[in-house]
C-alpha cells in the first residue's frame, strides 16, 4: 500500500538548511498496523506529513496504492488525501462550532456527498464508534476519549485506504489511551492499513510492526 | 461553491453565528456607511424638492424680462439710454418668436415691488398692483379659491375689475363680508372684485403673491396713466425649447427692435425660471455626488473593517483551516469559502444598512407629510439607482475586501493541522 524508496527531505531556514530526512526507506503491506516511532527530531512528524501528502520531499519515491505521488499540484493532493487517507491527529482537530455528527460528515463535504447521505453515513460511524447518541452534541461537551472518537469516524468518514494516526493517544490517559488503541485495531481487522506515529511504547507494542526512526534514517522494521 | 446548495450556506451561517457580537460589531461599519449614503442623498434631494417647491408651482419654462440701461453706444445712440418696452414689442415678439408659447406684458403701480394703498370702506392695505393678460395665469399658476381670472372680454372693455389675493382679502374684507361684486379704490379708483385666488408657492413668495391684485392689462395702462409702457415681459417658453435658447432668441430680437448694440450685456434684463431650475439642478446634483463620495468613504472604513476581521478570524482559524486542508479541501474550496464569508458579511450589513437608511427616510418623509410643515425640507427619498449604485459599489468592495484574507487563508498549510 505505501512504498517508500529513498525519501530526502531538507528543510531550508535563511543560510541553514537541514536535511530531516536522509533517505527513507519503507514498505506497509495493505491491512497492517504499523507504528512509527522516534525521538524527537527524529523526522518522525516530517515522514507522517510526507505520507499524508500534506508536504513534499526533495528526492526519492513514493507510492500510494501503488500509483507515485511525485510532484502533485496542491489540487491533486487534496483530491488524493479525501480519496485515500484518513487523519486522526493528537489534539483531535475537531472543528468547534460543529457538532459531532458534522464533524464525521466534513470529508464528505468536500467530496460532493449529498447532505442527507452524508448525515446517514455520519450516524452509521458515529454509532459503530459508539457515539450515536452524542451526535447532536459538540465537542466542548465531550471528553478527549470521545473527541478521539469522533476524530476516528471522521476518518473514516471518506472510506480511505490508509488512516494515518499522529500521536492519536498523546492527550489521552492510559485507560481512555487502551479504548482508543482497542477501537483503531478494530478497524484495522476490517483490513483498514493503518499507520500510528507514536513515542510511546505501549502503543507501538499493540501494533503488529514497529519502524523506529532515529536522525532521518529507519533504525529498523522490525517485528513485533 | 454551488451556490444553488443548501450546504454552503448552513456552513456560512454556523462561521457567522458561532461569534455573533462581533460579526454584528464589525459588519456595524458597513451598515453604517450604506445607512449614510442613503440619509445624506435622501435628505440633499429633499433639500431639492423644498427649494424646488418653494421656487414654486411656477412654470419651469418661464422667463421674465425688462428694460434697463445700454452700455454700448450704437446707431447714433449714447450709451446709457434706458430702454422702455412698450406693446408694440410685444406684438412684434408675438408675431417673430418661434421659441415662445406666449408673451405677456405686465405693469406693476408703483414699479417692480411697488406697494400701494388699497381701500375698501374703512380698511386699508398695501398691496401689489398688477396689469395683467389672461395668460400670466399660465405662466404663474395661481388657484382661483372664488369668482373668475381677468379674462379677453376685460381686456377688450377695459373693465374696472379685480381679482384679489387670499391675504389682499383677509386685509381688505371682514370675514364673512361678500367679496365678489363688491368695490375696493386702488389709487382712487374703483374696480370690482370679481375673483380670489391663492399661491402655489410656500412660505414669503406665498405671503407676497397673495398680497397682490390683479387688474386686465388695458385698464390698468389707461386707469394709471401708462399709456403703452410695458412693466416687464413674462414668456411661456415652448416645452421643447431649452430656457436659454429662447431668452437668447427673444434679446437678438428685442436688441435689433430697440436698436441696441447686438453685443451689449445690457440693455435688458431678464430672469428666467429655466435658468433657475437648471442652476438648482446643478448644485443639488453636486450636492448628492458630495455626498455619495462621503458616504462610499464610510463604506470603505466599514469594508476595511470587515477585511481587518476576516484577517484576524483567518489567524484564529489556521488550525480549523489546516484540519480542512488535510480533510481534502481543495485550495479553491478555501479561497472561494473566504470570499463568500467576507462578501456575505459585506452585503448582509449592508442590506440592513439600506433597509434602515430607507425605512428612515419614510419614517421623516411620513412625519413631514403628517405635520403638513410645507418647509424647505419635503419628501426625502433615495432613487432606485442610487440604491442599486450603493449596493452594487458594496458588493465590489466586500469582494475586493475578501481578497486579502482569502490569500492568507490560502497560505495556511495542511501541514498546520498536525502542528500540537
Amino acid at each position: 500500500m505505501i512504498d517508500l524508496l529513498g525519501i530526502t527531505k531538507t528543510y531550508t531556514t535563511g543560510a541553514q538548511s537541514m536535511q530531516v530526512l536522509k533517505g527513507v526507506d519503507l514498505v506497509v503491506e495493505t491491512g497492517e498496523l504499523v507504528a512509527i516511532m522516534g525521538s524527537s527530531g527524529s523526522g518522525k512528524s516530517t515522514l507522517l506529513n510526507i505520507l499524508g501528502l500534506l508536504d513534499g520531499y526533495d528526492e526519492g519515491m513514493y507510492r500510494l496504492g501503488g500509483k507515485n505521488m511525485a510532484k502533485l499540484t496542491e489540487r491533486r493532493a487534496a483530491e488524493l488525501r479525501r480519496e485515500m487517507l484518513g487523519f486522526v491527529f493528537q489534539s483531535f482537530n475537531l472543528i468547534g462550532f460543529k457538532s459531532a455528527a458534522e464533524n464525521v460528515a466534513l470529508p464528505l463535504y468536500y467530496q460532493k456527498v449529498p447532505r442527507k447521505d452524508r448525515l446517514r453515513r455520519s450516524h452509521e460511524l458515529l454509532e459503530r464508534v459508539g457515539l450515536l447518541e452524542w451526535a447532536d452534541h459538540l465537542p466542548s461537551q465531550m471528553s478527549g476519549g470521545q473527541k478521539q472518537r469522533v476524530a476516528i469516524a471522521r476518518a473514516l468518514a471518506a472510506q480511505p485506504r490508509v488512516i494515518l494516526a499522529d500521536e492519536p493517544t498523546g492527550a489521552l490517559d492510559s485507560a481512555t489511551s487502551k479504548e482508543v488503541m482497542a477501537l483503531l485495531k478494530e478497524l484495522n481487522g476490517d483490513a483498514m492499513t493503518m499507520v500510528v506515529v507514536t513515542h510511546e511504547a505501549e502503543i507501538a507494542a499493540e501494533c503488529q510492526r514497529t519502524i523506529r526512526l532515529r536522525d532521518g534514517l529507519v533504525e529498523s522494521a522490525a517485528d513485533v | 461553491m454551488r451556490w444553488w446548495e443548501r450546504d454552503p450556506w448552513l456552513e456560512l451561517a454556523q462561521v457567522l453565528l458561532r461569534n455573533p457580537f462581533r460579526t454584528l460589531l464589525s459588519s456595524l461599519g458597513v451598515g453604517w456607511g450604506l445607512f449614510m449614503i442613503l440619509i445624506t442623498v435622501g435628505a440633499s434631494n429633499g433639500l431639492e424638492e423644498g427649494v424646488k417647491a418653494d421656487m414654486g408651482n411656477r412654470v419651469k419654462n418661464s422667463a421674465f424680462l425688462w428694460g434697463e440701461s445700454t452700455s454700448l453706444p450704437y446707431k447714433g445712440y449714447a450709451r446709457g439710454r434706458g430702454i422702455e418696452l412698450t406693446t408694440m414689442d410685444v406684438a412684434f415678439l408675438e408675431e417673430n418668436a418661434t421659441t415662445l408659447e406666449a408673451v405677456a406684458p405686465r405693469n406693476q403701480l408703483g414699479g417692480w415691488r411697488g406697494g400701494n394703498n388699497v381701500t375698501h370702506g374703512l380698511k386699508t392695505a398695501a398691496c401689489g398692483v398688477y396689469g395683467d393678460m389672461p395668460v400670466y395665469k399660465d405662466i404663474d399658476p395661481i388657484v382661483i379659491m372664488e369668482g373668475r381670472y381677468i379674462n379677453e372680454r376685460d381686456l377688450e372693455d377695459r373693465r374696472k375689475v379685480a381679482v384679489i389675493g387670499k391675504r389682499a382679502r383677509q386685509l381688505l374684507f371682514d370675514r364673512e363680508e361678500q367679496v365678489l361684486g363688491s368695490h375696493i379704490q386702488i389709487q382712487g379708483v374703483t374696480f370690482t372684485v370679481v375673483g380670489v385666488y391663492r399661491s402655489q408657492q410656500t412660505g414669503e413668495d406665498a405671503e407676497e403673491s397673495e398680497n397682490s391684485i390683479f387688474t386686465p392689462y388695458t385698464t390698468f395702462n389707461h386707469a394709471f396713466h401708462m399709456g403703452d409702457r410695458v412693466g416687464w415681459l413674462s414668456l411661456l417658453i415652448r416645452e421643447e425649447v431649452p430656457g436659454d435658447t429662447a431668452v437668447a432668441e427673444v434679446l437678438r430680437l428685442l436688441k435689433a427692435q430697440k436698436s441696441v448694440h447686438p453685443d451689449d450685456p445690457r440693455g435688458f434684463g431678464h430672469w428666467s425660471m429655466a435658468e433657475m431650475h437648471e442652476e438648482m439642478t446643478t448644485v443639488f446634483s453636486a450636492f448628492r455626488w458630495v455626498s455619495f463620495v462621503f458616504g462610499g468613504l464610510a463604506l470603505l472604513a466599514g469594508v476595511i473593517g470587515i477585511m481587518n476581521i476576516m484577517l484576524i478570524t483567518i489567524k484564529e482559524r489556521t488550525r480549523e483551516l489546516g484540519v480542512r486542508r488535510a480533510l481534502g479541501a481543495t485550495p479553491a474550496n478555501i479561497v472561494v469559502q473566504i470570499m463568500v464569508e467576507t462578501l456575505t458579511l459585506t452585503v448582509l450589513a449592508g442590506l440592513v444598512g439600506g433597509i434602515l437608511g430607507v425605512a428612515t427616510l419614510e419614517a421623516l418623509d411620513t412625519f413631514l407629510v403628517a405635520s403638513e410643515e410645507n418647509g424647505i425640507f419635503r419628501n426625502p427619498h433615495v432613487t432606485l439607482d442610487v440604491l442599486l449604485t450603493a449596493l452594487g459599489t458594496m458588493t465590489v468592495l466586500g469582494a475586493f475586501a475578501g481578497v486579502l484574507p482569502a490569500l492568507r487563508a490560502l497560505r495556511v498549510e495542511p501541514v498546520e493541522a498536525l502542528r500540537t
